[in-house]
């Protein structure tokens, strides 16, 4: 499990495949994703619970840290040049935030599309349509769509020249979990379900665990990973007081 | 490395719009279905930064990452398709003597330079406050909401297989251009970008011209 402080966890609950949650996780907590049966992904936007038109900025975390992925020790900057999450805990080493997610399109044409009135409860709903309901729960919509997070998805760069994309099957070991410390209190809208590049649809359980965490000291190794997170963390933190 | 082609021969007589954006203002224009929009890079080195909208919706905007995936590959360049958030085109790079272009760096902005570079940075301009203002200024309802990760015309972004990006000197030249064909009605937003603090405009922020033709 995470480094968490070993206390009753706040809240846990188990995603099915297809399943979506979203829900607001405060500074000073942290939660964990588990891929119980291994192959897992989970798709995810992040916004200011304050304000959620400051929200997850993919370019913005790939550029201040000079990654195209994301993996233990790297923070997940808004649009605003603020902290909302750090990864401090990974056990699979790459999570893929380039890619995009699943469509209804996409389910038709790759996994092939079912209805509830078929598969009840193992209805293929896309990460699309899912994130459109979940997002309307808060007053959200299309508009507020941003580049995701796939947790536990690998798709790398076969060649600098030619920039061709791969997607890695198998990234994600069973019982890998990351663990994502919020520095700001943090709307969080998850979908677990296959990467859009995936050959498969493997419906896979993911259990999510939120915690209490304590936030990053003056050593935190994401803090101190590189100075754009030194500088990150303290507009971040100026912003709290 | 990536194709790069001289487009067919087009006359500047028989552009419907002709117009320098100097170096670090923006521009917003919409281009019909079928119309193309050139963009040349007049001193070499310099980052447009764009986004694109149905003209008819703007919720259903430019999707980089939707492009990219699509595309299999993480540079823009002829033949690129710039997606939607629906799957479908919103205009296609029909000519480029360029390259290679980004879409995973993003556009500039106050905040994300203090980051960057320091809290000395925080007053320079930035390509999202253009944005931001020509959002503004189009009207419509267009506003922070509707700005998403853009495309960099003429910016250099290599990734690596080990999982590194950087920003290098730029593969434009004085003269290179691109060209868009509009594959529907499309809102496109510019920030000609006034970035000091790298080398995505070599230093030294310079005009570009853009040149629109009819269908």
């Amino acid at each position: 499990m995470s480094a968490a402080t070993g206390a009753q966890p706040l809240y846990q609950d188990e995603l099915p495949s297809a399943g979506a949650r979203s829900w607001t996780c405060r500074r000073g907590t942290a939660l964990t994703l588990t891929d119980l049966a291994g192959g897992a992904n989970v798709s995810a936007l992040l916004y200011s619970a304050a304000n959620p038109l400051e929200r997850y900025c993919m370019p913005d975390t790939l550029k201040a840290q000079h990654v195209s992925r994301l993996t233990a020790g790297v923070a997940l900057y808004s649009d605003m040049g603020r902290v909302l999450a750090s990864i401090v805990e990974d056990g699979c080493g790459w999570h893929d935030t380039i890619s995009g997610h699943a469509t209804a399109e996409t389910v038709a044409s790759k996994w092939g599309a079912n209805t509830y009135q078929q598969a009840r409860n193992e209805w293929r709903r896309s990460a699309r349509e899912a994130f459109l309901v979940e997002l309307a729960k808060h007053g959200l919509g299309q508009r507020d769509l941003h580049p995701n997070i796939n947790f536990f998805s690998k798709v790398e760069v076969e060649d600098e020249e030619t920039g061709a994309l791969s997607y890695v099957a198998g990234n994600s070991p069973a019982g890998s979990h990351v663990t994502l410390r919020f520095e700001l209190d943090t709307l969080i809208v998850l979908w677990n379900g296959p990467h859009p590049l995936a050959e498969e649809w493997l419906a896979r359980p993911v259990r999510v665990t939120l915690e209490h965490f304590p936030t990053a000291g003056a050593d935190d190794a994401v803090r101190t990973s590189c100075e754009e997170n030194e500088r990150g963390f303290a507009v971040t933190e100026a912003a709290l007081a | 490395m990536s194709v790069s082609v001289q487009s067919e021969e087009r006359s500047e007589l028989a552009a419907r719009l002709v117009l320098d954006v100097p170096a670090g203002e923006g521009f917003a224009h919409e281009l019909a279905a079928g119309e193309t929009l050139r963009i040349v890079d007049l001193h070499g080195n310099q980052a447009v930064d764009t986004l694109f909208f149905d003209a008819h919706d703007y919720a259903n905007r430019y999707s980089a990452v939707d492009t990219l995936r699509e595309q299999g590959g993480v540079y823009l360049g002829l033949g690129s398709r710039l997606l939607a958030l629906d799957g479908t085109a919103l205009v296609t790079i029909v000519g480029d003597t360029c390259g290679r272009h980004d879409t995973l760096g993003g556009a500039c902005s106050q905040e994300s330079n203090v980051v960057r570079y320091g809290e000395h940075t925080r007053h320079m301009h930035a390509c999202r406050n253009t944005f931001l203002a020509q959002a503004r200024e189009w009207g419509r309802g267009l506003d922070k909401r509707d700005l998403t990760a853009n495309v960099n015309f003429f910016m250099n972004v290599p990734l690596t297989p080990e999982g590194g990006l950087e920003f290098v000197d730029g593969v434009s030249a004085p003269g290179k251009y691109v060209e868009l064909r509009a594959e529907r009605d499309t809102l496109v937003l510019i920030s000609n970008c006034p970035q000091l603090n790298n080398p995505c405009n070599a230093f030294d922020p310079t005009p570009v011209r853009l040149l629109f033709w009819p269908s």
